[in-house]
């Protein structure tokens, strides 16, 4: 029975990458005043696909630094800005609210159909 | 949950765009102030802001926080008013370095990235919790 082998399909994996980026983007809109400051984000396709590792690298020795972080690993990208600022920073905070709000309905989407997939397993389950 | 990494992050930028507002305030309550000397005028405050990254996280984030308060080098303006007393032997009293507008652009960038801030806290919170209603 497949529902019950894989009950959640992507939408799990799909809801803990939005998490993850909504950390990032949160990270973005929180330095959108420090110089230097370089926008990232991931691109969320690759990764749910899992197509997206082409820039992780392996650590060889021990006393590599580490380049990569978590999940995000080598995608986590950076943005390119339509207007950059003269102190560095590339976070243009319009881009980013709309993004993350992007980001938190789309999550609140997942967060339904999970809702629903667990509604029908207990209907399925109780055989009423 | 990233979403309760998402609260501190806001939170951070919420502490660092207060002390903006705040060297905002004491330069624009001192736009105005005279003194004696150029070393004795007031020069106006400027927060520097740094991004702090989580590094024992795996995962990506980093907060803001106010590295240190600079003081503007803009020279001090001398002003020629022998009446003020102020003024040294040669009549000239020196004027604080504060430029107004650059502290009212200041301020309503600060006030936004404030607003922007609690948003993201209040979309985070919605979300966590709804989380937490999963599967009832």
């Amino acid at each position: 029975m497949p529902l019950l082998q894989d009950p959640f399909g992507i939408h799990g994996q799909a809801l803990k990458l939005r998490d993850m980026r909504s950390t990032i983007i949160a990270t973005n809109m929180a330095n959108s005043d420090t110089p230097n400051y370089k926008a990232r984000d991931i691109d969320f396709r690759a990764l749910l696909d899992g197509t997206g590792n082409g820039g992780t690298m392996q650590m060889s020795h021990r006393s590599h630094i580490q380049a990569a972080f978590g999940a995000a690993g080598g995608n986590l990208l950076y943005r390119v800005p339509s207007n950059p600022s003269l102190d560095g920073n590339t976070v243009e905070m319009d881009t980013e609210q709309s993004r993350f709000s992007e980001n938190a309905m789309r999550y609140q989407a997942t967060l339904t159909f999970l809702n629903s997939r667990i509604k029908g397993i207990k209907t399925a389950l109780k055989g009423e | 949950m990233s979403f309760f990494h998402v609260l501190g992050i806001a939170g951070s930028a919420m502490g660092a765009q207060m002390a903006r507002m705040n060297t905002v305030s004491s330069n624009l309550a001192n736009a105005g102030v005279a003194a004696s000397s150029p070393e004795q005028a007031y020069k106006a405050k400027v927060p520097v802001f740094r991004t702090v990254f989580d590094h024992a996280s795996e995962h990506y984030r980093a907060g803001v926080k106010v590295e240190g308060i600079e003081y503007s080098r803009k020279p001090n303006d001398r002003r020629f008013e022998p009446s003020n007393p102020l003024a040294d032997e040669n009549g000239y009293i020196y004027m604080s370095n504060v430029n107004s507008i650059e502290q009212m652009v200041d301020m309503t960038i600060a006030s936004r990235s404030y607003q922007s801030n609690v948003e993201v806290i209040n979309t985070s919170k919605k979300l966590v919790l709804s989380t937490l209603r999963l599967g009832q």
